[in-house]
């Protein structure tokens, strides 16, 4: 569980002092599925680096599970985002050298986990690439890649995956793609995913829409989740929809 | 992350852009190939220093003309170290029959580098520049230098100061090629000038074998001559008891004797016949202060180029440290992402640290194996014996290692002390 309370942070620009962020109090439970929206500036990417333990609020309180972000060491941090949270970034971020199976064990790597090939192939076979296992980032297409990223991000079993416009560099097939892939993780895997974007057939995705303005909460609904929200295209008859569902089903009963 | 990720993720890397990889590896490669072949041909060349003295004659003692004041006057252009050895001593020497000694053959050097007085051997309009030796017929066994062809000087020789000469295998070479020298006669000139100076003929009675040139000369270009007759014939230097000089008194020691305690007797004795109170005119040298003074060079020398060689990997370290500083930018997304997925910071200090002495261990390895090669080139090709110690292979391998920790160091912490954010968001 996620509680942030009080968090602000500023940056000093030369003489001027920017407020990233204001006074938010946030509290994402276990196993949501949430969206954070908001136009460029408002803070959401800060939000996000702050809860993803890659950045250090100026004043206020996060507590992960329970424990007090700000108390924990570097070292500590590091081993929070390896352990509990997935990453997936707008650009993808994938290592150009490596194949598509070292890149989603890369992270297990700084854990010392053994069988890491095994579990990036699951990872990869979940995320529907089993047959791209050994293609570089040039060799697949962009929501190939941006699923490499999904399978990096949910290898080590994290309980939160944060995103950073995972479909920002996507085309709408492609996101809902990806989207479809969350919604499944969620459902089927229990995983709290809270991703930041400003499209909004993107965020009908989820159950849950945080609004900032200004580095302000300014809207916190719940969403009834809408899988058809793709004029013309309702995603229940999309070639490639559901079934990334139905593969992750297979896949937990197996 | 643990060893061998670490190994695997810098080799990709680095294969990742294999040119820059060799390029930047150049100076370690240059230097430490630099070093092994150095210390390769000088230890070649020291044991060859060695070997070629042992040569000279087993178990040898020295005596020559010294003096602690340089010596003036005539003396001095002789170039014979003031002349203050005599025939004499070397008699006494005998008459003292010091335990451990075999054998002693005095002799006479006139011409050769670093000499005033020079000598031609003269046969049939050809001049060959060559060394005048008076010699005894002990000389043979003494040197452990034998003629191949002929007869070497012997005591009728020397009780009848006859004219008879042998040439060094060079000498004979250069006088008279392919045809047969003995029973021919060669004029000797001695002499300062052409104006000024002596000649004289001598039949050729013996052709030395061949030695090879030595750090102390080269034996193969001297003639020898009976030492009385030098004696008679070249008197350049009068002393009280006539023309009785010698330049050099060779001891043969017999097998196992104490060198020390043989040198200790001789000196003694000289001391007597030369009824020295303080400093001593002349000095006992064994083969092994010989070789120590030859090697003392090739040592200083060495050291020099080992330097030079340091300076060199100093110079391949700053270029590794150079190309580790542009990887660590280029791959600031790298960074910035394996932070996100839990990277701590020793693990990318860790990753770059293995990338830089990857890096400089490669060049090290390459570097071993191109002076290793280029030692057996030398030896192979320039007939110079090469000795590739194991020594300097590994001291080559812990150098550039060490070079990698130390200037692949720098670049490592500044990746390791990336804050994610700007690394993920670096263009």
């Amino acid at each position: 569980m996620i509680r942030l309370r009080g968090i602000s942070k500023t940056y000093r620009l030369g003489a001027q002092t920017v407020h990233a962020l204001r006074d938010i109090d946030l509290v994402i439970n276990d196993g949501e599925f949430m969206a954070i929206m908001g136009p460029s500036g408002s803070g959401k990417s800060t939000l996000m680096n702050i809860i993803g333990c890659l950045d250090r609020p100026t004043s206020g309180i996060y507590e992960l599970d329970g424990i007090n972000v700000a108390r924990l060491g570097d070292a500590q941090l590091a081993d929070v985002r390896n352990r509990r949270l997935g990453f997936v970034f707008q650009s993808f971020n994938l290592l150009p050298r490596l194949n598509a199976i070292d890149q989603v064990a890369m992270p297990l790597s700084y854990r010392g986990a053994r069988n890491r090939k095994k579990l990036a192939i699951k990872a990869l076979n979940l995320v529907g690439l089993g047959s791209r296992l050994h293609h570089n980032p040039t060799q697949l297409s962009g929501g190939q890649q941006q699923r490499v990223a999904i399978a990096r991000a949910i290898v080590g079993n994290p309980t939160i995956l944060l995103a950073d416009e995972p479909t920002g560099a996507l085309d709408t097939r492609t996101s809902h793609d990806v989207m479809e892939i969350f919604r499944a993780l969620n459902e089927q895997r229990g995983i709290t995913i809270a991703f930041v974007t400003h499209e909004h057939d993107v965020a009908a995705y989820t159950r849950r829409i945080v609004s900032l303005r200004d580095g302000e909460i300014v809207g916190d609904e719940p969403n009834v989740p809408s899988y058809a929200s793709t004029p013309g295209s309702p995603v229940d008859t999309h070639p490639h929809a559901g079934s990334f569902g139905q593969r992750l089903l297979g896949e937990a009963e197996a | 992350m643990n060893l061998t990720d670490v190994i695997v993720t810098s080799l990709v890397a680095l294969r990742s852009n294999f040119m820059r990889t060799v390029l930047s590896m150049l100076g370690v490669i240059i230097s430490i190939a630099a070093v092994i072949t150095l210390t390769a041909a000088g230890s070649g060349a020291q044991q060859g220093v060695a070997s070629r003295i042992k040569g000279l004659g087993s178990n040898l003692l020295f005596v020559n003309p010294y003096s602690a004041t340089p010596p003036g006057g005539i003396a001095a252009v002789l170039g014979s170290g003031g002349g203050t050895l005599y025939y004499e001593d070397e008699q006494a020497i005998r008459s003292a029959n010091i335990p451990g000694i075999d054998e002693t053959a005095a002799q006479t050097t006139t011409g050769g580098a670093g000499s005033l007085l020079q000598v031609q051997a003269i046969s049939h309009g050809v001049n060959s520049s060559t060394l005048l030796v008076g010699a005894e017929p002990s000389y043979q066994y003494v040197r452990d230098f034998y003629v191949a062809s002929g007869r070497f000087i012997s005591q009728d020789d020397l009780d009848k100061k006859s004219l008879s000469v042998v040439l060094g295998a060079e000498v004979a070479d250069n006088l008279f090629g392919d045809t047969n020298p003995i029973g021919n006669t060669i004029r000797v000139f001695a002499g300062v000038s052409r104006q000024f100076g002596v000649t004289f003929s001598f039949t050729v009675v013996g052709v030395m074998e061949r030695k090879g040139v030595t750090p102390t000369g080269d034996p193969d270009n001297q003639i020898f001559v009976p030492l009385t007759t030098y004696q008679t014939r070249v008197p350049l230097i009068r002393n009280p008891r006539g023309y009785t000089n010698v330049t050099q008194i060779s001891i043969k020691l017999t097998n196992g004797s104490k060198e020390q305690s043989v040198k200790a007797a001789v000196t003694d004795v000289l001391r007597r016949q030369h009824s020295i109170v303080n400093d001593d005119d002349f000095k006992v040298q064994s083969q092994s202060d010989v070789l120590s003074t030859a090697t003392s060079v090739d040592r200083t020398l060495q050291v020099l180029l080992v330097s030079i060689a340091i300076i060199a990997l100093v110079v391949g370290g700053i270029g590794i440290m150079n190309i580790m500083l542009v990887s660590v930018t280029e791959r600031t997304r790298e960074i910035g992402l394996r932070q996100a997925v839990g990277a701590k910071t020793r693990d990318i200090l860790g990753q770059f640290l293995a990338e830089a002495v990857t890096l400089s261990l490669a060049g090290g390895a390459a570097g071993v194996a191109t002076g290793v090669a280029v030692s057996f080139l030398i030896s192979y090709f320039a007939n110079w014996s090469t000795v590739v110690s194991i020594t300097a292979i590994v001291s080559g391998f812990v150098f550039s290692g060490l070079v990698g920790v130390f200037f692949g160091y720098y670049p490592a912490r500044k990746a390791a002390f990336m804050d994610p954010i700007e690394a993920l968001r670096y263009e």
